[in-house]
């Protein structure tokens, strides 16, 4: 299946952080449409689109701005561009290559659901990409298309971007509100939910950078167009960051429905495994997805079927290892990270995540033996559905999985350790 | 103690544009830090005292945020922050090599500062550059697939352009700004 291309457009030797670019490039033709549709309809094109979000989560777009209540309090839209999960490298590309996508259905988004703020959570890492963000901005505001009276129409929208500082649960919606509040980022407990109580207590959407880039694409191609580049109930291409051993790592985009094999073996993806070895382990979109055996690799990715088959698509993250990975340190590395990004607000996670990684760190330090796994699994049952967000599941399930699919690698990692030490 | 803490006319300034995009001034919080940690080198007592002063909030809620994120400075970080990715993507193809190859070239361990106050050397998580792994940062600069070979040439070239430079470098402690 080859490479499509709507989002992705690098390859055209552009300079679209540059708005005159992003304008002869057809740059703002969804925004006219728009005009001439209004404002119901638009949001009856997002819906029909089947647009699931793209942070990761896969909810509906269009159902999720339906959530905002109509009860003339003020609306704030928060883009979450804390692009932090492990195996993902997307946002970015929109960030600092192509950030009037992005504006442009941040403007469209803000118009339909009569929201006047918004505010562009950029993870702090992303120094490059506040600046370019920031430049882009003040572009709009001074060409009209941002502030007052927004091409005559009437319509006001200020949009900021609010540097993050490197915590990565501040990518949980909830905690990235609290964040921009300029607190800790500790996950709220939902209910209430931000479209209704958010930012500065007030109705609230959190839609992830590519979601909102696919706007303008919906408006364009009409719902329909983009219902046909996917599969049922999974809408348009999709951003697809390929890492790890493979022989073309880097960022492409595919019609959802695209199988992993593809993914990884096609000539114009992955382009197969590095050094020819064979494939052992596949993630499929971010380390919070259980990870793949290499016989799962057929399943067409989508939100749905990859449910189907255990796991997740997650953020489209994939990262491949080959037959010569020591799933033990990827274990160590996956733990590591949670264990370290855990807020500590509750006891499951906190304490959980810092099991996990003891468990692990013994088996790699050579004192391992097969109990530890099946005290893995214990660890992930005490964390999983017991904590406020989803950070406890993103830390159990992969370890899960590892302990599970992987655990004649770990035994015999484990041995390969003991023997280390005997020699 | 010389005189007390202030910030520069520019930071006030900067500061009000920040205040003026929130409803409520404690939302300026992190970028505030950013702009406090840049003038100041990092975020010591009496930063936070006057962070809290200039924002009209508690220092309580300052101290909160800053011990929450990693890239709030509590202590001092050399001149070049040396940051190499340690998560799968970049493990799978060779950070490891890279940060021996950093603790060699730097004579440090990961965590730790040159005792010139050059160079402060950190493992740190996904730098969301997978593709381009293995992937560090040197204060606001990108490194993408980055070889042993590359990075040792890159830190002899920053510490040769600090000798070069200003003599006065190894007092200049700050990390990366954010202005």
């Amino acid at each position: 299946m080859p490479e499509h291309r709507l989002l992705l457009r690098d390859h055209l030797g552009k300079d679209l952080t540059r708005l005159p670019e992003y304008v002869a490039l057809g740059g703002f033709a969804a925004w006219k449409k728009a005009q001439s549709i209004g404002k119901e309809a638009v949001h009856a094109e997002v819906k029909a689109a089947n647009l699931r979000g793209r942070g990761g989560a896969g909810f509906p777009a269009g159902v999720k701005w339906g959530f905002l209540p109509k009860d003339g309090r003020k609306r704030y839209l928060t883009v979450n561009a804390d692009e932090g999960e492990p195996g993902t490298f997307k946002d970015r590309y929109f960030l600092e290559k192509d950030p009037y996508r992005m504006l442009e259905g941040i403007l469209l988004t803000c118009w339909t659901l009569d929201i006047h703020t918004a505010y562009i959570y950029i993870r702090g890492e992303f120094w490059n990409a506040i600046e370019i963000c920031d430049d882009a901005i003040a572009q709009m505001n001074k060409a009209g298309w941002l502030g007052k009276n927004i091409q005559g129409t009437g319509f006001d929208l200020d949009v900021y971007t609010h540097p993050g500082a490197g915590a990565y649960v501040c990518g949980e919606e909830t905690a990235l509100i609290e964040s921009i509040e300029g607190k800790p980022g500790q996950p709220r407990l939902k209910p209430p939910f931000p479209a209704n109580i958010g930012l500065f207590g007030m109705p609230t959407l959190v839609n992830n950078v590519e979601t909102l880039a696919c706007v303008p694409v919906i408006l364009e191609l009409g719902a329909d167009g983009f219902n046909a580049l996917g599969t049922p109930r999974n809408g348009g291409t999709k951003l697809m960051g390929i890492s790890g051993h493979v022989k073309k790592p880097g960022l492409y985009e595919m019609k959802m429905g695209t199988t992993m094999r593809d993914c990884i073996y096609a000539p114009e993806f992955g382009g197969g495994i590095l050094d020819d070895r064979e494939l052992l382990a596949v993630i499929p979109g971010g380390s919070s997805c259980p990870f793949l055996t290499a016989d799962q690799i057929d399943v067409p990715l989508d939100f749905d079927s990859l449910k189907a088959v255990g796991s997740m698509f997650g953020t489209a993250g994939i990262v491949v290892m080959h037959d010569g990975t020591d799933m033990l340190q990827v274990a160590r590395r996956v733990a590591s990270f949670y264990r370290h990004e855990s807020c500590g607000q509750c006891t499951p996670c906190r304490q959980g995540t810092g099991w996990l990684y003891n468990i692990i760190k013994k088996m790699d330090e050579g004192l391992g033996e097969p109990a530890h796994i099946d005290l893995l699994l214990d660890a992930c049952t005490g964390i999983e559905g017991n904590t406020i967000c989803a950070l406890g599941e993103a830390a159990a399930w992969p370890i899960r999985s590892i302990a599970q699919r992987f655990r004649p690698q770990l035994i015999e990692a484990m041995q390969r350790r003991a023997a280390a030490m005997q020699s | 103690m010389s005189e007390p803490l202030a910030f520069s006319a520019a930071s006030k300034r900067r500061i009000a544009e920040l205040v003026s995009r929130y409803p409520r001034k404690h939302a300026a919080l992190i970028p505030t830090l950013y702009i406090a940690q840049n003038e100041f080198g990092y975020l010591k007592p009496e930063v936070m005292e006057l962070v809290a002063a200039e924002l009209e909030i508690p220092l309580a809620s300052v101290m909160a945020t800053s011990t929450f994120y990693t890239m709030l400075h509590k202590k001092p970080v050399g001149k070049y922050h040396v940051q190499i990715c340690g998560n799968v993507s970049c493990y799978l193809r060779g950070c490891d090599d890279l940060i021996a190859t950093a603790r060699q070239v730097l004579g440090i361990g990961l965590g730790e500062t040159t005792p010139d106050g050059l160079f402060t050397l950190e493992e740190v998580q996904c730098l969301a550059a997978c593709g381009s792994a293995p992937a560090l940062q040197v204060n606001k600069d990108d490194h993408f697939d980055v070889t042993p070979q590359a990075l040792r040439a890159l830190l002899e070239q920053l510490r040769d352009d600090a000798d070069a430079g200003q003599k006065t470098l190894s007092i200049d402690v700050r990390g990366g700004g954010h202005a």
